[in-house]
Formats: structure tokens, sequence, C-alpha cells
């Protein structure tokens, strides 16, 4: 547990750890990034932490990839490379591994069983992301709206979130965010 | 006949590369209508598997379905294709923001896509609470809140969490189909 001050090897036990406990998928883990790269580690900004979700969204690839993004400003290269190896590899073994069981196996009722008790966690997960990042980034009330009106752009149109997020990034240019 | 591990690997760059916010769509264009490597059917049990276990699913996606077809192998090919291309874009990206991540008009433009951003992940939430809320399910309910809770607002570890939230939330949902049964 203990990784001598060494800041690639912190990334690699907690993103490690983190890629097993990622119930829901990678947005799930969010709060738990913040709390160790900001509240723990004080590796990033509150406004950092909100960009590089923000950049992550943007960019193609699975939403995973904010870890490289925290990787990079931590470590460089190699921050980037093991941050984001971290973060796949542990579970990629693990549902490779479940995958070979299962076809295996006869049909159990507990996968089933699994599923429906972990879906409440996993939305809490997710809505705990979500406050946490509208703490980060909505400082103003202005910024707000444009949250506010992005979710029900996002509930009430089949809009590519493409749109949605130019749509905040000219806002943001124009000063309306403050 | 079984797709090649180039076959893989490119199918899953290219879809990793179209798929702007969030993957899984154009997985399933890929795999299912444009490829025809699983049915539909087929492809909605391998991503039900993927998105019980923890991890990013997607990722979990792309182990599980290269290594049905080419093994181990298979599995690092599809893997590759997925998160290989991206990284380096990515990479880009995250050395222009350490470089430029202070430059005024930048700054703004980042506050605003990541409200904007947040406002996405919102209506996720929401769209994924409505289920439960017409089905009131309580106990589900209670759960979802007890978690947010402690995650959100007391901003505990996450493993220490769900050390005790799994098995508690396992044992609920076992009470309750036993008691739906009998």
């Amino acid at each position: 547990m203990n990784s001598g001050g060494n800041p690639v090897l912190t990334l690699a036990w907690t993103f490690g750890l983190m890629s097993l406990f990622a119930v829901g998928g990678a947005n799930s883990a969010i709060p738990e990034m913040h709390r160790v790269t900001v509240d723990v580690q004080h590796w990033l900004s509150d406004k950092q932490f909100a960009d590089m979700f923000a950049i992550s969204q943007m960019s193609p690839g699975p939403n995973v990839l904010i870890v490289t993004l925290i990787g990079y400003s931590v470590a460089g290269l190699a921050g980037a490379l093991v941050a984001t190896i971290s973060m796949c590899v542990p579970t990629a073994v693990l549902a490779y591994g479940v995958s070979r069981l299962l076809t295996r196996s006869s049909r159990s009722c507990w996968p089933a069983i699994i599923q429906a008790a972990l879906v409440p966690l996993s939305i809490g997960l997710m809505g705990a992301s979500g406050l946490i990042l509208a703490l980060a980034s909505d400082r103003t009330w202005t910024a707000a709206l444009v949250t506010a009106v992005a979710a029900m752009l996002a509930s009430t149109t089949r809009l590519n979130p493409f749109w949605v997020l130019l749509a905040g990034g000219c806002a943001g240019f124009a000063g309306f965010v403050g | 006949m079984p797709p090649s591990l180039i076959a893989l690997f490119l199918a899953f760059a290219k879809m990793s590369l179209a798929g702007f916010g969030g993957v899984l769509v154009f997985a399933r264009r890929a795999i299912v209508d444009q490829h025809r490597w699983m049915t539909a059917d087929e492809f909605n049990e391998t991503f039900a598997l993927c998105h019980f276990l923890p991890g990013p699913n997607i990722v979990n996606l792309s182990v599980v379905f290269g290594s049905r077809f080419r093994g181990i192998l298979g599995g690092v090919a599809a893997f590759a294709g997925l998160v290989g291309p991206p990284v380096v874009v990515v990479i880009v990206l995250a050395a222009l923001y350490a470089r430029f991540g202070e430059v005024e008009a930048l700054r703004r433009i980042l506050s605003g896509v990541s409200c904007a951003a947040v406002g996405l992940l919102l209506s996720v939430v929401f769209r994924m609470m409505m289920p439960l809320i017409r089905k009131r399910d309580v106990v589900g309910l209670v759960v979802l809140a007890a978690v947010f809770v402690a995650i959100g607002v007391l901003r505990l570890p996450l493993p220490a969490v769900l050390l005790v939230a799994i098995p508690l939330s396992v044992a609920i949902t076992l009470a309750m189909r036993r008691r739906a049964a009998a």
C-alpha cells in the first residue's frame, strides 16, 4: 500500500484497485477519482478535475480515458500509460475469467441476482459523480443554468451529445459561465 | 468464419474513434449490423455480463468479445484496438492542456463544456432512475440514496462503501425474490 512517494506507483495502485470497484462503469468511479486526486493526493485542483472530465467527454473513445488525462498531469507520458493500463487490465482479466466460467457452467440464477442488486448501487454512484462534478463546475448560477439546460436537452431530445457540449463551450467562450 | 486478429483490432479501433460520447452504440452497430459477428440477443447477453462486472463496460466487452473468437490473443487485439488509438489522441490533448490550460479563452471554453458535460451525465442518471421510480421500487431507491449520500456527500472511500453495500444489496434482493416467490 505504501508506494514510497513515487507518483507512478501510486497511480498504478490507485487505479488498479479502483478498476475492480467501478460498479457500473467508469463514470461510477468519478467520485473516487476526485477523492484521491483532489482531496487526498492534491494532484489536481477542482477546476483541473472538471476540465479533465470535459476533455474526456469531448474526445473519442471510451469515457474511462479521463484516467489517461489524470495520469499525464501527474507523471507525464509514463503516468498516462500506467494509469490507463491499471484502470483497464484488472477488470479485463476478471471479465475474461468470468465469461469463460459462465459459458462452461450450467445456467445459474446468481448473475441475474447480482446484476439486479448492483443496479441501484451504480445509479447512486453516478448520481454522486454528477453532484461532485456539478460542485466543481457550476460555480455561478449561470453555470448551473447551462448544466440544467444541457440535462433537459439530453433528456427530452435525441440531439447528439456533441452539439450539447459544443453549445456549452460556446456559452463558456462568450463569458456566460463566468 | 471468425474474424482475424487484425480484423478485430481494426473494427474496435474504428468504433472507438467514431464513438464520441460513449462507444456502445457504435459497437452494437459494427458487431451486429455491419459485420454480423453476433446476433442482437448474443450482443445483449454479452453486454449484460460486462455491465455487471466492475470497470469500464466497453473495455470488458472488447476483451470478452475478442476472446470468444480468437482466445486470449483475440481479447488483446480487440482491447488494443479499442483503447490504443484514442489513448494517443487523449495524450496529445493532455499535453496541449498542460501547455495551454491556463490560457484565458481555453479556460472559459472548458468551463462551459464541463457544465454541459455534467448536464449530460445527470440526464443519464435520471434516465436510469426512471424504471425504479415507475416500479415503485422503494428498497432500490433507498439503497440508491444511501450510496449517493455515502459517496457524494460524506465522501467516504469507494471500496469501504461497496464492501458494505454490495453484500447488503444482494441479501435484500435475494430476500425480496424469496418473498415474491413464496
